[in-house]
């Protein structure tokens, strides 16, 4: 294989790997942001992997080539209406954050496997679906020399798609009124709440954006990886996406770039063999890697408070 | 007094109702029969002396995983690494018995128990001294450690204990097994195992830990008020270490004691435990009270062992028993919600009080 071809499977194996984590590590950005901890990214992940999937087998035939991005519309709306139930637990009724979260991550797998015994004559897993996100090819910008190749050419197009969400993620939570509202109501609710901006509207608003996103990641990670349903199609992506937000310290342009990252270090066992001094490395240290990393770097940057300074305290208005 | 335990009574049984509830409206929803699967799981459960080995053995590693997350979460810290530090007491476990086969039986027993809950006491300690020295979030860490724990299990059985090409570890000589032909002679072969007694005892230490030591009387001042503890001269950093170890110490006993009496071996996983969680809603339920946790663990386990049977006497998924556990969790997360209602009643019935003296 010629190095350019090598250099193409890395950064495609990457970027598809990646792309289901930057989705969900932004939600949860935008949920953490306005002062809600979202532990429960798995649970959303695995709502939006389910629905997409059933609503890609459902309707294939309707919609041909464009199902999987239908689906993963069809998953960020279940996304966010799983996530509601974090959103009313935490913002009405007080519920302790982790806890909640905590419960979304049981109920999920347990609610979809439940429906996908139901809808496929008892059998734990959906059939695999036909029309599936294959790889995308630039027109154009392929044909730029060695770049072309590298990062336009059999790459992932939803991948794309989830660094621009990134970017504009960043640009309306820091340079819009409503961004800088959301996060004003994480660093501080009383003065957020002084100045006459309704708390729980901007909260509701951070948690139902973190379920859309983290059902988008869920939907990307069944239409382009797995290919179908089953209770190990998400397996920790949502909390390798916890801690790709940490690891961007809350900022959704580093979020996207820390799972750019973990997207690499999930697809090296796959293209460790390709390459020639990664060939021997067991690929255990690639699966603990994005693990081991975070903890290093929440460890490295101590007492910096990075993380929105109301972040998992629940707001109870004064009468 | 009377009042307050009262209430604390009340919520977790009210969390019960409705998780059944949910769990109801959902078979209804789906057109299967809330009441007959119900009576089915009951049985299936408890119904005879097997069913009931089973639940009493599956309730072991729920009461010790749950103790382990009520230690540290009395200190005022989020465990959520059970399933790590359990998958590290399985694994301790196991390997120690494979290590030494030729110890005499009760020394080899207790030296496996051992060997586990010291791995996943060490593993939890990792983020107790994280947490003490660089004020590093356990919630994080502890999350971090158990996918870290998942995949570096599973190299280790594959290259350490199993043989070339195979998934699963040897099985432990007879000698080593918690589940004695004594106790399954009594209860027609199930799995029930002397573990269920070992964790009976740990309950009762863990009570007297927290309400006749000193170190447990610290752990939980600095759960109520770290600042004010650390002018009262506690040493806030070994007190945060020493929950999280024990912490550790008492997940990874559940997991050892879940590989020489259930499963006699361990093999590569997919997933993280689900026991590690489920000790987790044990402790939450119980309200994190060491007695409570016994009755909060044979409700969940018999939810669990009799799911099984539920799939079996009728179509319905087993998995409505974990909605149902979700559920549970969910309402004792939401106790706000309780908390209002039952005041609204009372302050109800006091106007209702006041006017019928009028």
């Amino acid at each position: 294989m010629s190095f350019s071809t090598v250099l193409m499977t890395v950064f495609s194996t990457t970027l598809i790997y990646a792309a289901p984590l930057i989705f969900t590590a932004l939600g949860g950005a935008f949920s953490e942001h306005s002062g809600i901890v979202n532990v429960g990214l798995e649970g959303m992940m695995i709502v939006g992997a389910f629905s997409s999937t059933v609503f890609n087998l459902f309707c294939a035939k309707i919609f041909g080539a464009a199902t999987p991005w239908i689906s993963l519309l069809i998953g960020a709306v279940f996304g966010l209406l799983f996530s509601l139930l974090h959103a009313v637990a935490t913002i009405n009724f007080r519920a302790d954050h982790i806890i909640s979260g905590t419960v979304l991550n049981m109920l999920a797998p347990a609610l979809c496997v439940f429906l996908t015994r139901i809808f496929y004559n008892g059998k734990g897993q959906t059939p695999i679906i036909d029309q599936s996100m294959g790889t995308f090819t630039f027109p154009g910008l392929s044909k730029i020399p060695l770049l072309g190749k590298m990062l336009f050419t059999h790459t992932s197009l939803v991948a794309y798609l989830a660094i621009i969400v990134g970017i504009i993620g960043w640009y309306f939570l820091y340079r819009t009124n409503i961004g800088l509202r959301l996060r004003s109501v994480g660093e501080n609710p009383v003065a957020a709440d002084t100045l006459g901006i309704n708390v729980a509207e901007y909260r509701y608003l951070g948690v139902l954006i973190s379920g859309f996103l983290g059902g988008i990641g869920g939907a990307v990670m069944a239409q382009s990886i797995t290919l179908n349903f089953s209770v190990s199609t998400i397996s920790g992506q949502g909390f390798m996406s916890l801690a790709a937000m940490i690891f961007g310290k809350w900022n959704p342009l580093g979020a996207t770039a820390a799972a750019i990252f973990f997207g690499l270090a999930q697809s090296l066992p796959i293209i460790g063999g390709y390459v020639p001094f990664l060939a021997h490395v067991n690929s255990v240290w690639f699966q603990i890697a994005p693990y081991a990393i975070t903890i290093v770097v929440l460890v490295i940057f101590l007492g910096k408070a990075v993380a929105p300074a109301a972040d998992g305290q629940n707001y109870i208005k004064s009468k | 007094m009377q009042i307050k335990s009262l209430k604390g009574l009340m919520i977790p049984l009210l969390s019960v109702i409705a998780g059944f509830l949910v769990g109801a409206i959902v078979m209804l929803i789906f057109g299967y029969d809330p009441l007959q699967n119900y009576i089915n799981l009951f049985i299936g459960s408890l119904g005879d002396i097997y069913s009931i080995g089973e639940t009493l053995r599956n309730m072991t590693p729920l009461i010790l995983t749950a103790l382990g997350f009520a230690v540290a979460s009395k200190a005022g810290f989020f465990n959520i690494g059970g399933p790590g530090q359990y998958l590290f007491g399985w694994f301790g476990g196991i390997s120690f018995a494979l290590a030494f086969p030729h110890l005499p039986g009760l020394i080899l027993i207790i030296g496996s128990l051992l060997c586990g809950a010291i791995l996943g006491g060490i593993w939890s300690m990792i983020a107790g001294v994280l947490r003490a020295y660089f004020g590093t979030s356990e919630v994080i860490t502890t999350i971090m450690l158990n996918y870290i724990s998942l995949y570096f299990i599973n190299y280790a059985i594959r290259s350490w204990l199993a043989k070339k090409g195979n998934d699963s570890s040897p099985n432990i000589v007879a000698k080593a097994s918690l589940n004695t032909p004594f106790l399954k002679s009594i209860t027609n072969n199930s799995t029930f195992n002397w573990g269920f007694f070992i964790a009976l005892v740990v309950v009762v230490l863990v009570w007297l830990y927290f309400n006749k030591t000193n170190s447990g009387f610290e752990i939980k001042a600095v759960g109520i008020n770290e600042t004010a503890s650390r002018y009262a001269g506690v040493n806030v950093k070994q007190t945060i270490i020493v929950a999280m170890l024990i912490s550790g110490l008492l997940a990874g006993l559940g997991g050892a004691i879940d590989g020489l009496g259930n499963f006699q071996n361990i093999s590569v996983s997919n997933n993280l435990p689900d026991v590690g969680f489920n000790g987790m809603a044990v402790a939450l339920l119980a309200s994190e009270n060491p007695f409570g946790i016994i009755f909060a663990a044979l409700l969940f386990s018999a939810l669990q062992i009799g799911g099984l049977s539920i799939s079996v006497y009728s179509n319905t998924p087993s998995e409505i028993v974990d909605i149902v556990i979700a559920s549970i969790i969910f309402f004792v997360g939401i106790k706000y919600l309780f908390e209002w209602l039952l005041a609204k009643k009372r302050h109800h019935a006091q106007t209702k009080l006041s006017e019928g003296g009028r």
